[in-house]
């Protein structure tokens, strides 16, 4: 598909934005549970079990949540890669 | 006797600290200059987003040097050593807005293409008004936050080569200025990769090696997990009546920590500096990669920090405590300070030098306050009894606490001096770009030359480093609530925007205008009015913290956390005048469709000016 020149309107790519915002309201769900769930609202209750010898909320805290934001935005960048693919708005 | 015995030893230290901090700092200079000169540009593009031909890791590595700052690398530790669990407000706060640029702005701002924030801003908002408003926020947030960098740079200077604060400030400048007016983006981009390295391993070196002295395992990460240090710190404390290390909410309460963090957050992705950074990379999906990249780096120290924070921490209070209090005395240079020693085994005492080292900067401070010869850190009001720790020092501090030779601790100094530098070169070139492009090429010359335009740029960093440098020098006493005014302006006023811009084809100019308008507004008011004995200099604050005394925020919603409030009212108020008032031109809506779209942005060879947004496929 080759691109439209540029004084046209551009196509609308409705189902790849779609589905971009599924991907993107899936991750940001998990962002918000691990970063305001796990890191504030329930880190009293996850504090009473250990992970190796630190409470698990505090580990949440001060490491977990921010391993979990690097796996969130690898899986971002490899699922829209697919998309990209998919829908042949790759460059 | 004690003093005269130790005075050699003491001095042949220092010395070779000297020598090794000098010897690095001078190396990584030359490296630093050398880049400068070697990508000396002659375009305006090649000077503001490095000709867009980054590549997504290089990218990463310079936004992670650019973004993790003095503050991350001096102060971070210190602040979270002093408050235990609720100290991942700032590591959260400050990682978590990665997600948010990644998915919600960075790759839809590089396919928009241009040059700064503001250009974005006034080309979706069909308004020069806003592209004025926007510059002008881009000015304030980057000059504040500069400020304190060069102020970092100058304390380094002072601490490890002994010369006065603004010398240190001065030669700091030049090196930026350098680096920054010959290469412009391009410069600062491969400057920043090389500090990135050096700071990096001048925060992990020190953090591997206590690991490796207080648990089984060397890595940091894993030592602080399966170590036993939280259990002895948490005896520890409990011991001299502080709260438990690992209990939240024993600084800031639950609703707090909440704010706060998200302010932190919105405003990590809304600062023009980090952004502007994506314009850099040759496409979206680079982009994408590039935010990757740049979180993995930060996590090295970020996922380190609270590791130090806490072995620090029990270092502190396992040496201090109880330790010996000699008698005042002067060191060769005239300054007193009162020495320490800790008693071994044999019942020798053993002075703990890192002490009279930091007590010479006056950042340590001791008073035998009951006059029994033995230092107390018993908690009165949440600080230790006799002494006072600086919060700044402690990862300066901490391969002397931890006994490492001389050339660790040069290297964290040099490792300090990268973070301050490269974030430094980063703003100035965010206050350059908005001043040269957005303001004075835009609204009086737009038909200047090429030269022209890059000599203007060039000047403009040269007038913002001047600047920088005076309040380096002379730092008005709010430096450091300008901070959190930074972030919370950044969170209320470009994070919304620019979503809305992105994620809402129908938002348009009145929305967009009003609701950056009542955030920023609002956020600046609430800051200036609780903390207007330090920005404005009266004797108490204007106005106390709100819903103050209330069951869900005891404490009253604190001001660093404000702009996630902002952030709310702006987003309330663009969504609801924008759906009363007419939708944008179809042109406004064809720019939404096309930056949504990663195929059609600009190749890295591509020149491309002004108008390039509208016509933007190959």
């Amino acid at each position: 598909m080759s691109s439209p020149p540029p004084s046209s309107r551009p196509e609308p790519k409705v189902a790849y934005w779609r589905q971009n915002l599924m991907v993107i309201s899936v991750l940001l769900t998990i962002w918000a549970f691990v970063a305001f769930g796990c890191s504030i609202f329930f880190i009293e209750w996850l504090n009473q079990f250990q992970i190796g010898n630190l409470p698990l909320g505090f580990w949440f805290a001060q490491q977990g949540s921010m391993y979990v934001f690097l796996v969130l935005i690898l899986v971002y960048a490899l699922v829209m890669d697919y998309l990209d693919r998919k829908h042949d708005v790759k460059e | 006797m004690d003093f005269i015995e130790q005075m050699p030893l003491l001095g042949a230290a220092m010395t070779a600290t000297r020598i090794w901090t000098f010897g690095f700092v001078t190396i990584t200079f030359m490296i630093y200059l050398y880049i400068g000169w070697k990508s000396r540009v002659t375009e305006s593009g090649e000077f503001y987003v490095a000709g867009q031909g980054v590549p997504a890791i290089a990218n990463g590595a310079a936004t992670a040097a650019d973004w993790m700052s003095a503050a991350s690398f001096i102060s971070m530790a210190g602040l979270i050593s002093g408050l235990g669990s609720d100290g991942s407000v700032f590591l959260l706060g400050w990682t978590g807005g990665y997600v948010l640029l990644a998915m919600l702005l960075a790759p839809y701002l590089r396919k928009f293409g241009q040059y700064t924030v503001p250009d974005f801003v006034a080309k979706r908002y069909y308004s020069e008004t806003a592209r004025i408003v926007a510059a002008v926020c881009a000015v304030f947030i980057s000059i504040t936050y500069v400020a304190g960098q060069m102020r970092g740079v100058g304390i380094v200077f002072a601490r490890f080569l002994e010369v006065e604060t603004w010398q240190g400030v001065v030669l700091g400048m030049i090196i930026v200025g350098v680096f920054a007016v010959l290469g412009g983006m391009k410069g600062i981009t491969w400057t920043q990769v090389v500090q990135f390295f050096v700071l990096i391993a001048a925060f992990l070196i020190p953090t591997f090696a206590l690991s490796g002295m207080l648990t089984d395992s060397s890595v940091p990460q894993i030592g602080f997990t399966t170590g036993d240090i939280a259990e002895k710190v948490n005896l520890i404390q409990e011991d001299l009546g502080f709260s438990s290390y690992t209990q939240p909410f024993t600084n800031y309460d639950m609703a707090n920590v909440f704010f706060i963090m998200f302010a932190l957050m919105a405003g990590t992705a809304g600062l023009p500096h980090v952004i502007v950074r994506f314009y850099t990379v040759a496409n979206v999906r680079a982009a994408r990669y590039s935010a990757f990249w740049a979180l993995l780096f930060i996590c090295l120290l970020y996922t380190s920090a609270p590791v130090l924070a806490m072995f620090a921490r029990y270092s502190i209070l396992n040496t201090l405590e109880g330790a010996r209090i000699g008698e005042v005395t002067k060191s060769d240079d005239d300054v007193s300070y009162i020495p320490v020693y800790r008693v071994d085994e044999e019942g020798k005492e053993v002075p703990i030098q890192w002490v009279d080292t930091w007590q010479k900067t006056g950042l340590i401070t001791i008073d035998d306050k009951n006059k029994d010869g033995i230092l107390s850190l018993k908690n009165v009001d949440g600080n230790f009894d006799e002494v006072k720790i600086d919060k700044d020092i402690l990862v300066l501090a901490t391969p002397e606490i931890a006994q490492l030779s001389p050339w660790v601790v040069a290297i964290v100094a040099t490792g300090g001096l990268a973070a301050a530098l490269s974030t430094a070169a980063g703003l100035l070139l965010v206050i350059s770009s908005s001043m040269a492009h957005d303001l004075y090429v835009h609204f009086f010359e737009p038909n200047a030359s090429e030269p022209r335009r890059l000599f203007i740029a060039r000047i403009m960093i040269i007038g913002a480093i001047l600047v920088a440098g005076y309040f380096g020098i002379a730092p008005p006493g709010f430096i450091g609530e300008v901070v959190a005014f930074a972030f919370g302006l950044a969170a209320a006023s470009f994070f919304p925007i620019i979503f809305l811009g992105i994620f809402d084809k129908r938002m348009n100019r009145q929305g967009a205008t009003s609701g950056m308008i009542v955030g920023i507004l609002f956020t600046a008011i609430y800051i200036i009015l609780c903390r207007s004995d330090r920005v404005l200099g009266f004797d108490e604050p204007l106005m106390t913290p709100w819903f103050q005394g209330s069951s869900w925020i005891p404490n009253g919603l604190r001001p660093e956390g404000v702009g996630a409030i902002g952030l709310a009212l702006n987003f309330i108020v663009a969504i609801t005048i924008s759906r009363l008032t007419p939708p944008p031109p179809p042109e406004v809506q064809d720019l939404v469709e096309s930056v949504r779209v990663p195929r059609g942005s600009h190749a890295p060879e591509a020149h491309f000016d002004e108008t390039d947004a509208e016509a933007d496929n190959p």
